[in-house]
């Protein structure tokens, strides 16, 4: 079959477990995790490509790839239904030499060299599936080919004391990366890698292939692929973005992330129509709020029907909170029922549940005297919680209560 | 879902009944009229049609269809893209040169006879966009066949004014269903059977009456062929018992508009298992802001709440500064409503900009209409 050549190709790396969000990875992969009322994680990745320009996408999925594969389906709800490129769903497979997962980032790549080679692309870009942030990847590109770079690595500047638990670039000051650390202990710089690399296709190509010979070496970016071409010399540059970022590798950090969205200081709009964010969208009527409804600071998607109280709260489609439920500071995700009395605060509940009446999840830090003991109490996806029940703050509900 | 409807092509006319919302279909047809916060009225009937396993639907237009060819693009979101039948769009001046732009229902069948007569399908389900209502018209097969009718024409029974009975059609049965009686605009009040404008009829029925309608010039399907044949043919009526909203005026509109405000017919509009089908727009959840007080309202995605609300609808992207105070009003996509202003009983169409501090005052009987784009 003939292919068009494209300029890039966008291979989004979307295999992650994301085991620290336990309960709400069980039966999906991080990347599907629902995020922001009506969006999941890969749809930021997704739609940056497209609003930048990148039409042909690769999704390396590994783990559990049901939800994101019936997701993602044909593209179409990020106008990636092209006739020439378009999304591609790439699962490990089995060649004749052999069967094999993706043993790790670089080798994902490695194992899909066909498909981007069918391209015949100059540059391949690298991105994290699990990542959120709006950024313009036409511009590092043409970053990228400004510097005449074999590799660009996209960076942000982290606070000091969080620089160890990043991928820290040191550069000089034309930008180019003179020494590259991954979790160091002691880091010489806060520049960090935001996992959203461009790299010279032919170039890199050669790096994987000896990366996949070399027995010895880790098969990830970070473990060799960026040490091994930053020892050749190759020309690596960082590209500096200042825009909202953030890695929901944590509980915590997931809530927070949901929570950056009400506050009025963070600039991640996602109301902005010149960069939106598309997603599969459900097929609900409008939200109603009840007589007896109070919504102060959140956001609540289609589908939700409203009859108690919520504040600073995120709701996804389909929600139901009926009257004298008190929903706080909470996440909120598809088709979950909040019956009423039920109290919910600092928690984030995943997708069908029923949270039965009177029951009380989670509590605010500062009713609470041993500080070690709170954290944001998580319910996975289709729990029941009966009612009268207690779900402590920092627990982690993976089975029926 | 049954099996049946795959042998039914669907009609819709998007333009019939334009003129009962003159205000609402000054730059757009029936069909694409805003309704319900997100939805436009050709959803319901198309949506029902999808539901009820019709895979090939004809949209009729007349004019002012730039709106709902936006609105339709290629029948994706219905899931009427398709490689056999799906969704096509009949703009006017089909295949019939002699006239301009058909006067009534007959022409514009006239107009698409080829699209008819191409069809495979044994029987044609005909709809008008002005009628609110989640049905599985299979059900009205199934009676249209036990009758062995030539027409089956879905009713609704009510009690109306003189004032509503002015758009209606109604009709007079005998004791099999049969229609005995047709009254078109009658100028009275009461209790009557009015027709829904959904009808069933065999395909190769609807070709004889086209060519015998045409040369005689006549156009009408209600006059021309159901109140002076009805002796002739087996025209039967259909009764739909379930809860449906028709659309013949500002004021219906607006009261069908606030009837969604009602749990229970959220859930018979739209339940699960037949969803009623829209284009997306990608907009973000709604947003209620620190100061945001909303009550009884429907609000679509894409809003951003930070005064007063009740008893609204709120389309798409609608805005409501701080300190303002909305009441009993409906809001279409992209609506700004300024800090500290103050409305009640107001429609705005698409685009209106109300700026800071400004009063808008309607009533229940004449709600005040601001058209697509004004700045107030």
């Amino acid at each position: 079959m003939y292919h068009v050549k494209k300029e890039c190709v966008a291979m989004i790396l979307a295999g992650g477990q994301g085991s620290r969000l336990y309960a709400l990875t069980q039966d999906m992969a991080k990347p599907a995790v629902p995020y922001g009322g009506k969006y999941r994680l890969i749809d930021f990745p997704l739609s940056n490509c497209v609003n930048s320009g990148f039409d042909t996408v690769g999704i390396l999925t590994q783990y559990l790839p049901l939800v994101l594969n019936e997701y993602i389906g044909n593209g179409h709800p990020w106008g990636l239904d092209r006739v020439h490129g378009g999304v591609h769903a790439l699962a490990p497979y089995e060649s004749s030499g052999g069967k094999s997962w993706y043993t790790g980032t670089a080798n994902a790549i490695y194992q899909n060299i066909s498909f981007i080679d069918r391209y015949q692309p100059d540059y391949v870009a690298i991105l994290a599936g699990d990542h959120i942030y709006k950024m313009d990847y036409s511009k590092m590109l043409d970053y990228h080919k400004r510097q005449n770079a074999d590799a660009t690595i996209a960076v942000l500047e982290v606070p000091w004391e969080e620089a160890s638990r990043f991928g820290i670039m040191t550069a000089d000051e034309n930008g180019v990366i003179t020494e590259f650390a991954e979790k160091p202990a002691e880091p010489k710089s806060n520049l960090a890698s935001m996992g959203v690399y461009i790299y010279s296709w032919q170039t890199l190509k050669r790096y994987l292939v000896a990366n996949e010979n070399d027995k010895d070496a880790k098969k990830d970016f970070g473990g060799n692929i960026i040490p091994d071409m930053l020892k050749d010399g190759c020309k690596m540059v960082a590209y500096h973005f200042d825009g909202y970022w953030k890695d929901v590798g944590t509980i915590d950090s997931l809530w927070e992330a949901n929570m950056d969205l009400l506050n009025p200081n963070i600039p991640l709009d996602l109301h902005d129509p010149n960069w939106r964010i598309y997603s599969r969208n459900p097929v609900m009527p409008p939200h109603y709020a009840g007589d007896a409804s109070f919504i102060e600071n959140s956001l609540v998607a289609e589908g939700c029907n409203i009859e108690g109280r919520v504040d600073f709260s995120i709701l996804f489609a389909g929600v139901k909170i009926e009257k004298g439920a008190i929903v706080r500071d909470s996440i909120i995700m598809p088709n979950t029922t909040v019956k009423s009395g039920a109290v919910i605060e600092y928690s984030i509940i995943g997708e069908d549940c029923v949270i039965g009446e009177r029951v009380h999840v989670g509590e605010r830090p500062e009713s609470i005297a041993d500080k070690e003991s709170w954290g944001v109490a998580v319910i996975g996806h289709q729990i029941n919680v009966s009612e009268g029940a207690r779900i402590k703050p920092k627990a982690m509900v993976s089975e029926n209560q | 879902m049954a099996i049946m409807s795959t042998n039914m092509l669907g009609l819709i006319f998007a333009n019939l009944h334009d003129e009962n919302i003159p205000d609402l279909t000054k730059n757009r047809t029936m069909g694409s009229v805003p309704f319900g916060a997100r939805y436009r009225l050709i959803d319901f009937p198309l949506s029902n049609m999808v539901n009820s396993g019709i895979t090939s639907v004809g949209v009729i237009t007349k004019g002012n269809y730039q709106s709902l060819l936006d609105h339709l693009g290629s029948g994706d979101e219905w899931d009427l893209s398709r490689k056999t039948g799906g969704l096509q769009l009949l703009p006017p001046y089909g295949n019939d040169r002699r006239r301009g732009l058909y006067r009534g229902r007959m022409e514009a069948l006239h107009s698409v006879q080829n699209y008819i007569s191409n069809s495979n399908a044994e029987y044609v389900l005909m709809t008008d966009c002005n009628v609110i209502v989640n049905m599985d018209y299979n059900h009205i097969l199934e009676y249209h066949i036990e009758k062995d009718a030539d027409i089956t024409i879905v009713y609704g029974y009510g009690n109306y004014t003189r004032e509503q009975m002015l758009t209606k059609t109604a009709f007079g049965f005998d004791a099999d269903g049969r229609i005995n009686d047709v009254l078109i605009y009658p100028d009275k009040e009461g209790e009557f059977n009015t027709t829904m404008n959904m009808y069933i009829l065999k395909r190769d029925f609807i070709l004889e009456l086209i060519t015998e309608t045409a040369c005689r010039n006549l156009y009408s399907f209600e006059a021309d062929v159901v109140q002076h044949r009805h002796k002739e043919f087996k025209i039967y009526g259909y009764k739909y018992n379930g809860y449906y909203e028709q659309i013949d005026g500002i004021l219906s509109y607006f009261a069908a508009s606030m009837a969604m405000m009602s749990y229970e017919r959220r859930q018979v509009l739209f339940p699960r298992r037949r969803p009623i089908y829209t284009k997306v727009r990608d907009d973000a959840p709604a947003k209620y802001g620190l100061e945001s007080e909303v009550t009884n309202s429907l609000i679509a995605d894409g809003c951003v709440i930070d005064g007063k609300v009740e008893n609204c609808v709120l389309f798409r992207g609608a805005k409501i500064g701080k300190g303002a105070l909305v009441k009993n009003c409906i809001l279409m996509q992209d609506t700004l409503i300024g800090d500290k202003c103050e409305m009640n009983y107001v429609i705005t169409d698409k685009n209106v900009k109300v700026g800071g501090y400004r009063s808008l005052f309607g009533t229940e009987d004449y709600p005040v209409f601001v058209g697509k784009g004004a700045s107030v």
